[in-house]
């Protein structure tokens, strides 16, 4: 199981800030490893971004995003409390989703 | 042991598969944008637009991208992407001269702003092109990015 993602959604007048961080290796399939082997393809291939269960962001990537990927994005027609939660999934079929609840900003 | 790594392989394809379905039926307005293999394997940047339908874009000073004019290191390049174009749904991101130039496609529902940070790998020094969609018509612009140490070879 992968670890756990970081998610922090704070809440900016009626705008939210989502930051994500994601742990996963992006294996580009081009790296070969200290015995001198390829290291196969292994990365993220979708995300999803719900808001109180209602699809809000949603992307497809390649593997040409970093290691350990980092978005953000901002969401609208939300308040404090909400629940904002985050799903990927990789070319292994190996899935992930996290929750977390939207702060108040300063 | 090798009988686990069989089944688990199994099982995760038998997952990835309902999984795709699940997001097929649940996302009508992309249900035929499952994971755009072609689009991904293109090995440039005109191929992957072509293969998304967004070959016809056309050049607009309403698409910001920040990025550092230097990267010293390819393997993390931050990009911030925002669209002032109205009504846009998605982003897509193209770094031209890496092996497969398609980065990916954002999509913003339900009223969310039309901005996105990522983190890319980029090969060698070259242009990023993003291609913002509105209204079913497609927008482009490019930032050219130096890259001092490449990040694919890792």
């Amino acid at each position: 199981m992968a670890d756990p993602m970081k998610i922090r959604a704070t809440l900016q007048g009626d705008v939210v800030d989502v930051r994500v961080l994601m742990a996963h290796p992006m294996e580009t399939g081009q790296r070969k490893d200290a015995a001198g082997k390829l290291v196969p393809l292994h990365f993220i291939q979708t995300i999803t971004a719900q808001l109180n269960g209602k699809t809000v962001f949603s992307a497809d990537i390649s593997q040409a995003v970093s290691r350990n990927p980092v978005f953000a994005f901002k969401v609208k027609g939300a308040k404090a409390g909400d629940k904002l939660s985050v799903t990927w999934q990789d070319n292994m079929g190996e899935k992930r989703t996290d929750e977390v609840v939207i702060r108040a900003g300063s | 042991m090798h009988q686990t790594r069989r089944s688990f392989i199994k099982a995760g394809g038998a997952a990835a598969l309902l999984a795709a379905l699940g997001a097929a039926l649940l996302k009508p307005g992309r249900a035929l944008a499952a994971w755009n293999k072609g689009a991904f394997e293109a090995k440039s940047a005109l191929d992957a637009m072509r293969a998304l339908g967004v070959a016809n874009a056309e050049d607009s000073k309403a698409i910001e991208i920040r990025a550092p004019e230097i990267a010293e290191n390819g393997a993390v390049v931050p990009i911030d992407i925002t669209s002032n174009i109205p009504g846009t749904t998605s982003i897509s991101v193209f770094i031209e001269k890496n092996p497969f130039p398609y980065t990916g496609t954002f999509d913003f529902s339900q009223g969310s702003v039309p901005y996105v940070h990522l983190r890319v790998k980029i090969g060698e020094s070259s242009p990023v092109r993003v291609v913002a969609s509105a209204g079913g018509k497609h927008y482009t612009a490019v930032k050219e990015v130096k890259v001092t140490i490449g990040g694919c070879g890792g």
